[in-house]
């Protein structure tokens, strides 16, 4: 239990020097990197961007409606749920948005990416999220 | 200390996203895709985050996000606002159930997250820090916790 608390206080400590340091990251807050499946299919990560997703949609409707979870990594994707309409396929549906066709236009990481949260203006908390 | 930091202006700036570091240049797909400029620069702005006021955004019509799939379900809006006492040194929260519950359904906090009963959750910086109870939003997607203020705003004589 000591031990325990003790890695917590140094987690703490340095989630809050990374909080204070600020951040130079470039890419936009809370830009989701989803790499779980993807490289291993031989496709490139889904950068999930929830500025242009939260425009359209309020975060109850992926998050309760559709059942992703509020962690990231946390929910197991794969195309075979989203082509029957779970997921991310009960939008990218070509009646909603775009289709699964459209492979580019989620799988837009770069190689090796790490399933997280990314993005700049953001705490640079030790990295759970 | 924390309470003493805040961020310098950022706002207005929203990287290309060939330029962001995460996309990938090689992939043709990416110049179909929308630009954050293009999307947030007539939003309300904010010093933080994705340097957009999303509450404003929303209140004043300036976006109008489905609040269910088919956008028939009208969402459960609860206008109730928490005092949390016990924030030691720190302002004390007030924590508004408006805001929250015109994004978010109760099941997402409730009770997976917190107990229903006010006060029966502990709730803690260091928790939140390390990207639990409200860290799991606050950190990663909602306001960023260098905005200290923003839940840390009732002063103790009051």
């Amino acid at each position: 239990m000591r031990q325990h608390q003790k890695s917590y206080g140094v987690k703490t400590v340095a989630a809050c020097l990374l909080l204070l340091v600020g951040t130079t990251a470039a890419a936009e807050y809370a830009d989701i990197i989803l790499n779980k499946l993807s490289e291993k299919e031989g496709m490139r990560p889904v950068i999930f961007s929830h500025w242009f997703h939260r425009i359209r949609f309020q975060c109850r409707v992926c998050h309760n409606e559709l059942r992703f979870e509020m962690r990231v990594g946390s929910t197991d994707v794969n195309m075979d749920d989203i082509s029957q309409g779970k997921f991310c396929g009960a939008c990218h549906n070509g009646e909603i948005a775009w289709t699964t066709e459209n492979c580019d236009l989620c799988h837009t990481g770069a190689p090796g990416l790490s399933t997280g949260v990314r993005g700049g203006h953001q705490t640079l908390g030790p990295g759970i999220w | 200390m924390l309470t003493c930091y805040q961020p310098a202006a950022i706002a207005g700036k929203w990287l290309p996203l060939e330029k962001d570091g995460l996309h990938d240049t090689s992939n043709p797909g990416l110049k179909l895709l929308q630009s954050p400029a293009e999307a947030l620069a007539n939003l309300p702005p904010d010093n933080a985050g994705n340097q957009v006021n999303w509450h404003k955004a929303m209140e004043q019509g300036l976006i109008n996000p489905r609040s269910s799939l088919s956008g028939a379900k009208e969402p459960e809006i609860l206008d109730l606002d928490i005092l949390m006492e016990d924030t030691r040194g720190a302002l004390m929260v007030l924590f508004p159930h408006k805001v929250h519950t015109q994004w978010l359904d109760c099941e997402n906090c409730h009770e997976k997250l917190f107990k229903y009963e006010t006060g029966a959750t502990p709730i803690s910086m260091g928790d939140i820090l390390n990207g639990e109870s409200c860290g799991v939003c606050h950190g990663a997607v909602a306001f960023p916790l260098t905005e200290c203020n923003r839940c840390h705003k009732i002063p103790r004589e009051q």
